[in-house]
């Protein structure tokens, strides 16, 4: 198995001891077919215990290794060493504050996901031996994409919507409400409304698509927005143009 | 929180733009076809005044041109912000109303059309 010198220069904040970041540069000996993350653990390993960063399971799964390698958002876990011949940069994700090293606040994120109610809404409460909600393939279809987010902020640190207009709700949260808006069992659409057909909801989109660019697994968020635009639309003129409807 | 008013301007320009998606390079086909003499019996101008003077296809061309100068107004306002020029509002009302005059001009010029 071949080894490679690879050189990591990462950005180091410490909010007791530092006024502000600085980039370190560890160097230490991978094997090729490593990922970053590997790497980042051998550094705490073998040279440096002090340094922070997130991460958990090292499949994909948990989104918790998320961060800026050579300026692109990506998962540790997922970028391996081989696609990056030169010095590797590694930063937190862009866009959140740094709580220390690589470790980001991500309040502001889990704060918008709470508020678009991502989680089943029954449209009639039935007792648990009424049994199963059914549903059939075609339904689940219609919304089982967007049920593969690991909420692991890449689109967010991807989004230059986010990066400008921090109050934007932003990809995730309003894929993940569009995914149980979808859902035939569901009942909560009005709810989740409030929130993501609000200017600060998926109004301050612009469609730049980034953020399925870099979703590591393939949601494709921007189509959620652009979906959740149409039918927005579609709520708007009915609301304006037939007022009898309105409940 | 409020429901946002943005529809108002995002419907059209969303239908502009799908309907801009698929005209224009029949558009620019024809057009090329036009420049270089072949002009099918069907587009050739005396049938298609005909054909525009009956009210619907009036009707059906002035939406046809509103949705597009529409969307093409609202991409340029983007465009705009995009590019640095933060002074939204005033864009906005610029593109838009260039986009309501340029409606305007073709439903006189295809009023002006006597009827079948």
């Amino acid at each position: 198995m071949s080894e490679r010198r690879v050189e990591l220069d990462v950005l180091r904040y410490n909010p007791e001891t530092d006024r502000t970041p600085h980039f370190q540069r560890y160097s230490v000996t991978c094997r090729e077919e490593w990922v970053v993350l590997d790497a980042l653990n051998h550094v705490k390993e073998t040279v440096d215990p002090t340094l922070a960063y997130r991460w958990s399971c090292h499949m994909a799964v948990c989104g918790s290794c998320g961060m800026m390698i050579n300026g692109e958002p990506k998962l540790a876990c997922k970028s391996f060493l081989r696609d990056y011949p030169g010095v590797i940069r590694v930063e937190p994700l862009a866009h959140f504050p740094v709580e220390r090293d690589l470790v980001t606040v991500i309040d502001d994120f889990i704060a918008k996901l709470t508020r678009v109610k991502p989680y089943l809404i029954p449209k009639e409460a039935k007792p648990i031996e009424a049994g199963e909600y059914r549903q059939t393939p075609a339904q689940l279809k219609r919304y089982k994409q967007f049920t593969l987010c690991i909420n692991c902020m890449l689109c967010y640190a991807a989004c230059p919507e986010y990066g400008m207009i921090p109050k934007f709700m932003g990809p995730a949260a309003i894929s993940l409400a569009h995914r149980w808006n979808q859902d035939s069992r569901d009942g909560g659409r009005a709810e989740r409304q409030e929130e993501i057909a609000a200017t600060e909801g998926v109004w301050e989109c612009s469609f730049t698509g980034a953020c399925s660019e870099v979703c590591p697994e393939h949601v494709d968020p921007a189509a959620a927005l652009q979906r959740v635009k149409i039918k927005s639309t579609i709520d708007w003129y009915l609301a304006h143009t037939m007022p009898w409807l309105n409940k | 929180m409020a429901q946002s008013n943005k529809p108002i301007v995002w419907g059209p320009f969303a239908a502009g733009g799908t309907l801009t998606a698929f005209l224009t390079p029949a558009l620019i086909l024809l057009t090329l076809l036009a420049g270089l003499g072949h002009v099918p019996e069907l587009l050739a101008y005396e049938a298609l005044r005909a054909f525009a003077s009956h009210g619907l296809v009036k009707l059906g061309l002035g939406v046809v041109i509103f949705l597009s100068l529409w969307s093409a107004a609202h991409r340029l306002r983007i465009t705009c912000y995009d590019l640095g020029v933060r002074a939204d509002t005033l864009v906005a009302t610029l593109v838009y109303a260039v986009a309501i005059a340029g409606t305007l001009a073709a439903a006189v010029y295809l009023l002006r059309l006597p009827a079948a």
